[in-house]
């Protein structure tokens, strides 16, 4: 109730101001929604955005996967962590806008090299992550796992990767805001198609109406995935915790 | 079976750079069937000389033999269960080949039976506890090793938990390791005593109790006691 009591204020003060402001500069809500309706009955919209949501879940998949792994690894193992730091601070460091550029000079204006380079700006921020989580894990319940002799796999599932997940759900949440932030770029810079590609042409014929009508129903999708999927994994990776009061 | 202990010596670097000796000298045996007792002061080296048995300590000097295929049950000293799983759960996953007989009896034993569900941080540490002895006691272990399973609870309810535990080690042949600093437990459960004296650990002696645990009446109990203060008073 709370939550839709705020949208609704967000929204009277948007038309506000577009009367302000005046309609070339900040569309009113109905006008906005008029594109999107628009958009939608051609089909464009629903094409852009699964191009961009493939994207995102590729990339996404990619990194957290690679990431998790070898975060993992430099965690547990002491001669990976010191010859992969030096990698990782580079990795950390490197503008976004770099990789997505160098990636299509080297891959060409390929769907590889977006994905690739989305990917690898996703990578560092999920390996220190899981690095930081393989670290802070139960050294005492490993102990028991190997007293009881566990078998590895039975051990990893139940001892070590619960302690992982509150970890791994950090880390997909900000690595999907990661995301979808980075793809756009991509798109604009390199792709025929995806709400990127979409929004760089609104800049061009400075239609704002257009622009927003992309990034908002954009926002919304994110908005579903966070509430629909990222949320309740989060959930019920911390449901043995007791509740706080 | 047998676990044969022989250990020469164990040292600890100190992060400012020295060696301090943890074990002296320590070898002992045990038979299945047996209870052997550690006591000694705290701090002595106990719980190194447990993980050292255990296997989770490899880098001391000596010799440590126990049957490759002999299966571990373990109480540490903390319960050590897994927050995320339930009571039976945790019970399930160290020993997967527990029939549903089986553990209903642990659980009836060990009164666990209305908290089969619950999860660990809902529990008290002396239910925590009960859950490891389950836990441990599931496995239907060939070694037994108890590290002060009865520390930090009342009176009545160790009292209690330690007739369970001589239930359970009564049942089948099994080599019990169990380590203690309460005299009174060490001479209700114990068939072989060692007393430690403190850092670095060496056996000061071994006391064998010939009378088998089910027979010892009060008044023996109290023989045995008066005769462990003497032979403590002595060593001193």
């Amino acid at each position: 109730m709370l939550r839709l009591l705020s949208f609704a204020l967000l929204l009277a003060i948007w038309w506000i101001a577009a009367l302000f402001v005046g309609a070339a500069k900040l569309p009113s809500p109905p006008a906005v929604l008029d594109v999107v309706i628009a958009e939608a009955s051609s089909g464009a919209l629903f094409l852009h955005l699964g191009a961009t949501l493939a994207r995102v879940s590729l990339a996404f998949v990619l990194a957290m996967s690679l990431g998790s792994a070898i975060g993992y690894l430099m965690g547990r193992v002491r001669l990976a962590d010191r010859l992969g730091d030096p990698w990782l601070i580079l990795l950390l460091n490197l503008p976004a806008l770099v990789v997505i550029v160098l990636a299509y000079i080297w891959a060409g204006l390929t769907e590889a090299a977006a994905i690739a380079a989305i990917a690898i700006n996703k990578l560092p921020t999920a390996i220190v992550t899981l690095r930081e989580g393989t670290r802070a894990l139960d050294r005492s319940l490993d102990e028991m796992a190997s007293v009881f002799a566990m078998p590895r796999w039975r051990a990893f599932r139940h001892v070590v990767l619960p302690q992982l997940a509150p970890y791994i759900a950090a880390s997909a949440r900000s690595g999907l805001s990661l995301v979808w932030k980075i793809v756009l770029v991509a798109e604009l810079l390199g792709r025929p198609n995806g709400v990127g590609f979409e929004i760089g042409v609104a800049f061009q014929l400075f239609d704002t109406p257009r622009l927003l009508a992309y990034s908002l129903t954009f926002a919304a999708v994110v908005l579903v995935i966070e509430t629909a999927l990222v949320q309740p994994f989060e959930a019920r990776a911390t449901r043995w915790r007791p509740r706080a009061a | 079976m047998r676990l044969e202990v022989d250990i020469t010596g164990k040292t600890f670097r100190s992060a400012a750079g020295g060696t301090q000796e943890v074990l002296a000298p320590v070898s002992f045996a045990l038979q299945s069937g047996e209870v052997g007792v550690l006591i000694g002061p705290s701090g002595c080296g106990k719980s190194t000389m447990l993980r050292i048995i255990l296997g989770l300590d490899r880098d001391f000097e000596g010799r440590v033999s126990r049957p490759p295929e002999a299966r571990i049950g373990m109480v540490f000293q903390e319960p050590r269960l897994l927050p995320w799983r339930s009571v039976e759960q945790n019970v399930r996953l160290a020993a997967p080949d527990v029939t549903d007989a089986k553990l209903a009896e642990l659980f009836r034993i060990l009164e666990l039976e209305a908290h089969r569900s619950h999860f660990p941080g809902e529990l008290s540490l002396g239910l925590a506890r009960r859950v490891a002895l389950a836990r441990a006691f599931a496995v239907e272990p060939d070694l037994l090793v108890l590290d002060e399973p009865l520390a930090s609870l009342d009176d009545a309810l160790a009292g209690r938990l330690r007739d369970e535990i001589a239930t359970l080690v009564a049942r089948r042949p099994v080599m019990t390791l169990l380590v203690t600093h309460s005299l009174d437990d060490a001479i209700r459960l114990g068939d072989r005593l060692f007393l430690l004296s403190p850092r670095p650990a060496r056996i000061v002696r071994e006391v064998p109790i010939a009378i088998p645990r089910a027979k010892r009446s009060e008044a023996e109990l109290g023989r045995i006691r008066a005769e462990l203060a003497a032979l403590q008073l002595e060593s001193k």
